[in-house]
């Protein structure tokens, strides 16, 4: 396990010949230092000796969270119900509509249907009209033939 | 009798109330901070205790909890560079409340306020530092470790120790400096 990298540490192992050596310091350096680590010692057993209180986790009441809970889960479920209620909705005018649009064709068919067959009595019954009364004996006769 | 367990847990015990008090003094020194110093030592003690079957004595028990206690810090100030979105709480100490701590001894109220000062200028001095630097630094002349066990403890080469200390207190020297 290495606390840092061999290839920073290469880096600074070249550069150690062009600095002094740490242990050359003058006295009042020294002071300075020993002041230093005292009061890091001080400062640390007064630290470690210090009780430590923890925060106590702050705790909702049952009630709102089973509120919340129920809350968001109406919302879900209200959410869902709505959607699926729109959707269906939706299929179901679709449905009457294209029934509508069946229903009206087929009328407009019968209705076509009707009007030709109205057309073909009129157009009968004009060339009925038409045959001359002289001929009127042939045409008794072909209805005649026609009924047998 | 008692157990192989029992006794590994006796042993890992004693290492415990041997150097807590060192590894949490070097993690506030580190970080200035008493509550994060103390989360990182129970975090580097609940560390050895998983490794303690695998710790072979190569190195003191000291050497290695050290380690372990400087990559929990690495590691500590990596994760909070990444969660830089996050409202991270900072509770580290001034460097002048810092100083505060000097014990009185018999001096005279004028040199402890002289004492304190430059106390609060190395601690300036040491947050100046490279994280290595400081490391280093702290090591030497607060544990007071010598040259090859910080080399052991870092894994730098005890020649780049040699050359992060005298960094270090060439920084010290000149942020003294202006007060000598």
């Amino acid at each position: 396990m290495s606390s840092y990298r061999e290839s920073d540490e290469a880096q600074e192992g070249r550069r150690e010949k062009d600095v002094p050596v740490p242990e050359e310091m003058d006295a009042e350096l020294e002071i300075v230092l020993k002041d230093f680590r005292s009061s890091l010692h001080a400062w640390s057993e007064a630290e470690a000796s210090r009780p430590r209180t923890t925060a106590a986790a702050v705790r909702r009441p049952r009630w709102r969270l089973a509120a919340g809970w129920a809350l968001g889960c109406a919302l879900v479920v209200g959410g869902v119900s709505g959607a699926l209620y729109e959707r269906n909705r939706e299929a179901n005018l679709a449905a009457i509509q294209h029934q509508r649009e069946v229903e009206q064709q087929k009328q407009l068919a019968a209705e076509k249907a009707r009007q030709a067959e109205e057309e073909l009595a009129k157009v009968d019954k004009e060339v009925s009209r038409d045959v001359p009364a002289a001929m009127e004996p042939l045409a008794q006769l072909m209805s005649e033939d026609e009924s047998q | 009798m008692a157990t192989a367990e029992e006794l590994a847990a006796q042993e890992f015990s004693a290492v415990v109330a041997t150097h807590r008090a060192q590894i949490f003094r070097f993690l506030l020194a580190s970080t200035r901070d008493p509550d994060l110093a103390e989360t990182l030592t129970q975090d580097c003690f609940l560390k050895a205790h998983r490794n303690w079957s695998s710790f072979r004595g190569e190195s003191s028990a000291m050497t290695w909890l050290m380690r372990i206690a400087i990559n929990l810090q690495k590691d500590h100030w990596r994760n909070r560079r990444m969660q830089f979105w996050r409202q991270t709480r900072n509770n580290a100490v001034d460097a002048d409340e810092a100083s505060d701590w000097l014990p009185s001894g018999e001096s005279s109220a004028e040199q402890r306020l002289l004492a304190k000062e430059r106390v609060e200028q190395v601690w300036q001095a040491v947050e100046g530092l490279s994280e290595r630097q400081r490391t280093v630094f702290l090591l030497r002349h607060v544990e007071e470790m010598e040259l090859g066990a910080i080399a052991q403890t870092t894994g730098l080469s005890e020649g780049t120790v040699k050359a992060h200390l005298s960094r270090a207190l060439a920084r010290v020297r000149t942020q003294l400096g202006g007060k000598r």
